[in-house]
Parts: structure tokens; C-alpha cells; sequence
């Protein structure tokens, strides 16, 4: 065994974590529609809670459009305010 | 004036006749004021996502339509005082907005399609 040879106790990581992207910027969306549900569905979780910018890597602009229109949507009951097994 | 939609959720009880009958009412009100209908969609009905008024369905209505700022208030009462609506809302449409409707009814590429993947 090669004297300085490193040995760690936990594998460090080798991958990269992928890097987030803002998809309204990415693929030029101007208008976060709420009646449009499939597409808002990827904004919010089982419970239908809303993602954080964390998770969906949204731009503050954008996240803004899409709280608006997740909220109307949950208005006229298109989505639920509270739920389980959404997806 | 500026673009406006409108989107209404009538009892499921309607009948076709009546549902017809309120629609016709409302856009002859938005003529009579000197807006313009842009496009009008009647999706029928549809579950709701959780109950209103104790009642699991609803019968909606899409209106895209042009008006003066003062007449949405006239619309609003006219709405609140109809007992088939269960619900409405009425969104003010930017550029960006009107540009999407458009797209969408021509069937042609919105930008959302490629956000599926």
C-alpha cells in the first residue's frame, strides 16, 4: 500500500448535483395561464402545497406568476387548497 | 379598453337551455356597453376540486372579452345577483396574456410543451 495513499471514511461524491434552471426563462413562457392545470401541477407537492424556488429552481419573477395563478386556480376549484395523494 | 376574462361557475342543476340562455345574457350585456367578445368557451361540466355550496360539480364558463375599466364593476353586480352562479372570477389580461390566448386557440406552440419533459 502506496504510503500516501488518502483514505476517507464516507465515499466523497463524484457526480455533480445537476444544476437547477428557471423553465420559463429556459423555454421563453410569458404567461403562467391558471386554467392551464396539468402544467401547474408541477409546482406543487402531494399535498397540494406549493413548491419552494429551492426545489423548483423557478426565478423570483416567474415563482411570483406561478403563486398567482396556482392561487386563482385553487379559487375556482381547480386545484384543492388541502389534499392528499395528489399525483 | 383593455382585455378581460371572465370565468364563471353556474350550478350544476342548468339545464342546456338555461345554460345557453345565461351565456347569451352576459355577452349581450358586454356588447350593450360597447365591449367585444374576443373568444367564448363553455367547458360543461366538470368535477370540482373540493365542494361549494355542498355541491361537487360545477357547469364552467370561459369568456374572453374587451370592455371599459368602469364596466366590470356593472358585470360584477349583475353576477353576484344571478343565484345559478356558484362562483366567478374575473382576470385583467396583459400582452403577454392575450398573446397566449391566441397561440392556444390556433392550436399552435405555447411553451409549455417542451416544460413537460
Amino acid at each position: 500500500m502506496a504510503k500516501n495513499e488518502i483514505k476517507y471514511l464516507t465515499a466523497i461524491k463524484q457526480e455533480k448535483p445537476k444544476k437547477k434552471f428557471c423553465r420559463f426563462k429556459k423555454y421563453g413562457i410569458k404567461y403562467v395561464d391558471y386554467k392551464d392545470i396539468d402544467f401547474l401541477k408541477k409546482f406543487i407537492n402531494e399535498q397540494g402545497k406549493m413548491l419552494p424556488r429551492r426545489l423548483s429552481g423557478n426565478s423570483l419573477k416567474y415563482q411570483r406568476k406561478v403563486s398567482d395563478a396556482i392561487k386563482k386556480a385553487r379559487q375556482m376549484a381547480l386545484l384543492p387548497y388541502v389534499t392528499d395523494l395528489l399525483k | 379598453m383593455s382585455n378581460y376574462e371572465l370565468m364563471v361557475i353556474f350550478t350544476p342543476v342548468l339545464s342546456e337551455e338555461d345554460f345557453k340562455a345565461a351565456q347569451k345574457k352576459y355577452t349581450d350585456l358586454i356588447l350593450e356597453h360597447k365591449g367585444s367578445i374576443v373568444h367564448s368557451n363553455p367547458w360543461g361540466l366538470k368535477s370540482l376540486a373540493y365542494p361549494i355550496q355542498k355541491k361537487t360539480t360545477g357547469i364552467y364558463w370561459v369568456l374572453e372579452f374587451t370592455a371599459t375599466p368602469d364596466f366590470n364593476e356593472k358585470l360584477k353586480i349583475q353576477i353576484l345577483r344571478d343565484d345559478s352562479i356558484m362562483r366567478h372570477m374575473i382576470t385583467k389580461l396583459d400582452k403577454f396574456a392575450v398573446e397566449y390566448g391566441v397561440k392556444k386557440r390556433s392550436g399552435a406552440f405555447t411553451g409549455t410543451e417542451k416544460a413537460e419533459a
